[in-house]
């Protein structure tokens, strides 16, 4: 079967300075894969080009259809959510209104996607109308996991949920991911620099370094295999 | 002083004006009278104040067009009604015109600016906007001061021993009435939301979908109808006369409103509107030495004092300089 | 820092040799009428040469320097006019009082910033006609003062010399130590306040050197146009002096007096080709305003510049060494 998300020989740049090298990676659908790599390496970067956020070269194939030139306003509304890094919440606004922004495309009651969402996150109920920027950390993330869930995707991108986190909440938020993937069949692309969970919950995996790909296997294997994770990922 | 306390200075001063006015205005019917008048142009510095914190907000431009863009749709509604249409007609034509227009003008001359330069060009277009506008008032009308026909019939309503114009009190419910109008779009309607998260956090706002220059081009409309409101309250009061250059020191009165009430708040502009306009026109009654013609000055210390002492204005939030 | 020494600039010398030479020869093929109109370019120019000091310079955005000037001419007008001054004695006179209001606004405008600062200089620009109309005892109200005439050839000369005397005066001003002074507040006034630059002295001082000009300047035009009243530096004067500036190239010195030529001429220009009748000259105007701040941000100083310095580029591509920092433009 075709690759929900493909990727061939991307290249990205900013201004002058080139970050991406011909980067190559596939994305079936219903699985987790997780890219992994040092500071720099080109993670956010590859999400960022995706969506459309930085000039790219190379091919980006969605759903059978080679993307050209998306901004992130029309890759959004192909069913691809993407979490930023930094959790991109508006802090100004209120817990209920970041909600109802992740459904700003679509039309008609978004009632039924708010109950499912509750559900994955009781108590956003409770504080529907508080400022955003004054939750904490880890509740942002949610947050922003939450309104990505607003707009159905089919995908989602996510940069690294964990950073800034207590291990706890980092802990939880892997097991969201996890429990995104396996009930409601989201795809997911997740940015990070927390191998260590990130193989845990992935089926599949690829490590970046100075913007290419420097290694691709299954999680499994690349948790396994000593040598590898350890000049690669340095555990 | 403790920051506890400090947060209560402005709102106590603000309080300390507004007692201020209830009590002269009871004390006196020509203090009440004048407080009344002061507001009906507060209200008119209020709603051009409002449409220049909108596209701040949004852009960290200042737009110096704002003033002759509601002068050109003053002109326009004035040309509809020589044309026969009534008063409130017109008023809502030119609304729908000012709409149109000023989201016309942001994609002729600010997005193609924006794109190659800085907020400096961004600025030197808006003048060039400025002069643009008030030349093509000049070039279609002439010069020549029109008489422009109030909203409201020529009427005084008396409680007690104080008159009050039907005049003043129309321009204060209209100008409160639009921007009310324009905060419930904002915080109950969807394409409100969108707007504001486009203005708070354009990247964050792309992902999610939302067409971020598309709410800036609304925003622009948004600001042009407002400014098109001031403009036809303002023709219509005895202190501004419909001339081409008409709006130039409103702008600078709905500049100092903006600044006072900090130049990201809407909500602090209409309250520095208000208070500006009363607080004018009761110096230039009560003040023997404050003539018409000193009134622009005071508005410029006004804003003086307000950036030297609380550059965030009464209601902004004190931004910190990242080093 | 020249470590090539005049050489490196010979060809850049000789545009600007053309240029003098070509300034010194148009009064004899112009009518009077024209004497003067060339007269207020050169008036044109020493402002722009201000504003560019205060906003291209050292960034610091003024769109009010018609009140500057204001302050000028009002000065020129009541020294000769009630005290029976000399004309030419005036100009010093008006180049201090700029200067001392200059940094009267510069030491508030300390606290300000960008937009800030561009509101409060829009707003003297608009207040200070008012104050003019107000204190009419000193100023003439609205009215104004009437003062003697002068013929083109003296006005010609007088803005001329004035104009290149404070051109060589501002280039040396923005080569030294105090133009990379200014240049870095106005790159970063971080930076610049890390490296030890003085910043309240050196954002006063644009503001100060700024004001002189501008209301030498002010004094000139005063004595071209033979009458000052409030309405003759109001908010239009403010605002073409800010579009010359703009179009002429801000931050360098190329362009200004090509920024004064396009202030002072393309409204007559529009007009006396009837191509535009003079009602429509300030929209063509504001239009020709957006479209140059679209096309080129930077101002035909990019184009001037780029031209007088070609020479060097050409030579640089073939020298062995790194190219040396290059001077004010």
């Amino acid at each position: 079967m075709a690759p929900l998300l493909a990727l061939r020989d991307l290249h990205a740049r900013y201004g002058q300075v080139r970050a991406l090298h011909g980067v190559s990676l596939e994305v079936e659908e219903g699985q987790i894969v997780a890219l992994l790599g040092a500071n720099g390496a080109g993670k956010t970067t590859t999400l960022r080009a995706v969506s459309g956020v930085v000039r790219r070269e190379g091919t980006v194939t969605y759903a059978g259809k080679a993307l050209t030139r998306e901004g992130p306003e029309q890759v959004a509304r192909l069913g691809i959510a993407h979490v930023p890094e930094g959790r991109g919440t508006f802090s100004e606004l209120t817990v209920w209104e970041n909600l109802r922004l992740g459904a700003i495309t679509r039309r008609g009651s978004i009632d039924a996607d708010l109950q499912r969402v509750l559900t994955f996150f009781p108590w956003l109920e409770k504080r529907k109308s508080q400022q955003a920027g004054t939750l904490s950390g880890g509740e942002q993330q949610m947050l922003a996991i939450a309104r990505a869930m607003m707009q159905r995707p089919r995908m989602l991108l996510i940069d690294e949920p964990s950073l800034g986190l207590a291990p706890l909440v980092v802990a939880e938020i892997f097991r969201i991911l996890r429990d995104l993937n396996e009930n409601e069949g989201t795809t997911v692309l997740l940015v990070e620099q927390n191998a260590r969970n990130s193989l845990a919950v992935s089926h599949h995996a690829y490590v970046l370094e100075t913007g290419r790909v420097a290694y691709s296997g299954t999680s499994d294997e690349l948790a396994q295999n000593e040598a590898i994770r350890r000049s690669y990922l340095g555990y | 002083m403790p920051a506890s306390l400090r947060q209560w200075i402005v709102p106590a001063l603000l309080a300390a004006f507004v007692v201020f006015l209830l009590v002269g205005s009871f004390q006196s019917a020509l203090f009440a009278q004048q407080t009344v008048s002061g507001l009906a142009n507060g209200g008119i510095y209020a709603s051009l104040g409002v449409a220049l914190v909108l596209i701040y907000r949004a852009t960290q431009v200042i737009n110096f067009a704002q003033g002759a863009i509601a002068t050109f749709t003053t002109y326009v509604a004035w040309q509809i009604m020589q044309w026969g249409l009534g008063y409130w007609g017109a008023f809502v034509l030119t609304l729908c015109i000012a709409f149109v227009g000023g989201i016309a003008i942001e994609l002729i001359a600010v997005r193609p600016v924006e794109r190659r330069g800085n907020v400096l060009t961004v600025v030197i277009a808006s003048i060039g906007v400025l002069i643009a506008v008030e030349g093509a008032v000049g070039w279609i009308w002439g010069p020549e001061i029109r008489f422009m026909p109030s909203a409201f019939p020529v009427r005084t309503y008396h409680v007690g021993s104080v008159a009050f114009s039907l005049q003043d009190l129309g321009t204060i419910g209209v100008s409160i009435a639009s921007v009310i109008v324009l905060w419930a779009l904002f915080q109950f309607t969807k394409l409100g939301l969108a707007m504001r998260a486009a203005a708070f956090r354009p990247d964050a706002a792309r992902l999610v979908g939302v067409r971020v220059s598309w709410m800036l081009s609304l925003g622009w409309g948004l600001a042009a109808v407002l400014g098109a409101v001031a403009g036809m309250m303002a023709a219509a009061s005895p202190s501004v006369l419909l001339q081409p250059n008409m709006m130039d020191g409103v702008l600078i009165y709905a500049f100092a409103a903006a600044v006072l009430g900090g130049l990201e708040s809407p909500a602090g502009a209409v309250i520095g509107g208000l208070a500006i306009g009363a607080m004018l026109n009761l110096l230039s009654s009560y003040v023997s030495w404050v003539t018409p013609q000193l009134l622009l000055p005071a508005a410029f210390v006004v804003m003086l004092v307000v950036l030297l002492v609380k550059p965030s204005g009464l209601f902004g939030r004190s931004r910190v300089r990242r080093v | 820092m020249k470590q090539h020494g005049l050489k490196q600039h010979w060809f850049e010398g000789v545009v600007i040799a053309i240029a003098a030479v070509v300034i010194a020869v148009m009064p004899f093929l112009l009518s009077n009428y024209n004497r003067s109109q060339g007269a207020t370019v050169a008036v044109y120019v020493i402002a722009i040469l201000g504003l560019n000091v205060v906003t291209g310079y050292t960034g610091q955005i003024s769109i009010g320097h018609g009140a500057f000037m204001a302050i000028g001419g009002y000065t020129t007008a009541i020294l000769t006019h009630d005290h029976g001054w000399s004309d030419i004695a005036t100009l010093p006179v008006a180049l201090v009082i700029g200067f001392g209001a200059g940094v009267v606004v510069g030491l508030p405008a300390l606290r300000f910033h960008g937009a800030y600062l561009a509101l409060l200089t829009f707003a003297l620009a608009l207040a200070v006609p008012q104050l003019a109309k107000n204190y009419s005892h000193f100023t003439g109200g609205t009215e104004g003062l009437a003062l003697p005439t002068h013929t083109g050839w003296w006005l010609y000369g007088v803005g001329w010399s004035c104009a290149a005397v404070i051109y060589v005066l501002t280039w040396f001003l923005l080569r030294g130590r105090t133009g990379r002074a200014f240049r870095a507040v106005r790159d970063s006034e971080i930076a610049a306040a890390s490296s030890g630059i003085g910043l309240a002295l050196h954002k006063t001082l644009a503001f100060g050197v700024s004001a002189a000009f501008a209301a030498v300047a002010g004094s000139i035009y005063v004595l071209i146009n033979n009458f000052v009243n409030p309405d003759v530096f109001g908010l239009t004067l403010s605002l073409y002096i800010l579009i010359g500036a703009v179009v002429g190239g801000l931050g360098s010195l190329w362009g200004v007096v090509i920024g004064a030529a396009f202030i002072q001429l393309l409204p007559i220009g529009l007009t006396s080709s009837s191509a535009v009748s003079s009602e429509a000259v300030p929209v063509v105007f504001g239009a020709i305003v957006i479209v140059v701040m679209a096309l080129l941000p930077q101002g035909s100083a990019v184009i001037v510049g780029g031209l007088a310095g070609l020479p060097n580029r050409i030579r640089r591509r073939h020298s062995q060494y790194p190219p040396p920092r290059t001077e004010a433009r």
